[in-house]
């Protein structure tokens, strides 16, 4: 709930953000040459994270209770199938949370 | 900094596509705010001062769950941890644009980067002022509007934070079909689902992203030392 804790954490969010934007130009602004593992792990860290927070996301999902996880089955395929077909972001976002409303309103009752 | 006519036509038409991006997205992430229990004038703020798409939708998260300042800063290093590598990419760019670039930088997300980083036609400080302050208001515009839809009509249909999951699903498959190397991919999801089942929903974040760290890192050893008996 919006509370002071909430302001804290809204805080430190965009400080660590701003200073991840800054710290490039701080750091490597000179002539020096950013280290190979730092330039490895800048290529490889976001798919793997990106596959994280799709996992996160679906974290309160259970598989033993009604509806098992189903219509968030239904809503990632129509996600992932629409955005191989078209590969066009809004689409696949847009259609794909209003499948999931439908069903968990509708449908999944 | 004087701008002409001809410098707003220009980052109007090249802003167009992130301008529907934004709106849609940020109208989606003050939505789900809202239905949180945060209204207008934190949808407002985030928006100012985070200025990170993925990482707000990841942060209503941590808010409504109350989540500790650790968790929230660890995350935020590791879901934005992108932006060291577009800041790398970028600081011959920026080099002379004058007393506006501490705002450059600081305005530099996925969407402005991709404008700036791709622009050759001239090294135009108006002109990336112009398309990193668009962006930066499309992205407020759209998450307060969002925010506001929420209060007005009391609009959160049961389901509606689907939109978070399907952004990232597909940026997921984005990055999946634009590249040829899945690993990363496979052991992010894999570390995330073991150490979901170990550590349990509440505090599966912060041993998921230090697996997946170290995970890379092996792997990168490893290969390094697979391509070398290769070659000898």
């Amino acid at each position: 709930m919006p509370d002071l804790h909430s302001a804290v954490l809204v805080g430190v969010c965009a400080l660590i953000t701003a200073a991840l934007r800054f710290i490039p130009f701080l750091v490597f602004g000179g002539k020096r040459k950013t280290p190979a593992f730092i330039t490895y792990l800048g290529k490889v860290l976001p798919f793997a994270i990106m596959g994280m927070l799709v996992v996160f996301c679906l974290k309160n999902v259970s598989v033993s209770a009604y509806p098992h996880g189903i219509p968030e089955l239904i809503g990632v395929v129509t996600v992932a199938l629409l955005h191989i077909w078209k590969r066009n972001t809004l689409l696949s976002i847009v259609a794909g949370t209003a499948v999931y409303i439908l069903l968990v309103n509708f449908v999944f009752i | 900094m004087k701008l002409t006519k001809s410098d707003i036509k220009r980052a109007v038409k090249a802003t167009f596509p992130v301008f529907s991006g934004y709106i849609v997205l940020g109208f989606g992430f003050g939505i789900v705010l809202h239905s949180k229990g945060f209204g207008v004038l934190w949808a407002f703020l985030m928006s100012l001062f985070i200025y990170a798409g993925s990482m707000q939708y990841v942060a209503i998260d941590l808010l409504s769950g109350g989540a500790s300042v650790i968790t929230m800063a660890i995350t935020t290093v590791l879901v934005n941890a992108r932006h060291l590598f577009y800041g790398i990419s970028m600081i011959d760019k920026y080099k002379d644009v004058g007393k506006i670039k501490p705002y450059l930088i600081f305005s530099l997300t996925d969407e402005t980067y991709s404008l700036v980083c791709t622009d050759d036609e001239n090294n135009n400080p108006k002109y990336y002022t112009l398309v990193s302050l668009f962006n930066h208001f499309y992205w407020v515009l759209g998450s307060t509007l969002g925010a506001a839809a929420g209060t007005l009509f009391n609009f959160s249909p049961k389901g509606i934070d689907f939109a978070l999951t399907a952004l990232f699903v597909t940026v997921f498959v984005e990055q999946w079909l634009s590249s040829k190397d899945h690993i990363a991919a496979i052991t992010g999801v894999a570390a995330s689902v073991i150490c979901l089942v170990f550590f349990g929903a509440e505090s599966f974040l912060i041993p998921s992203m230090l697996v997946i760290t170290l995970a890379l890192t092996v792997l990168r050893f490893v290969r390094k030392r697979k391509g070398e008996s290769e070659n000898a």
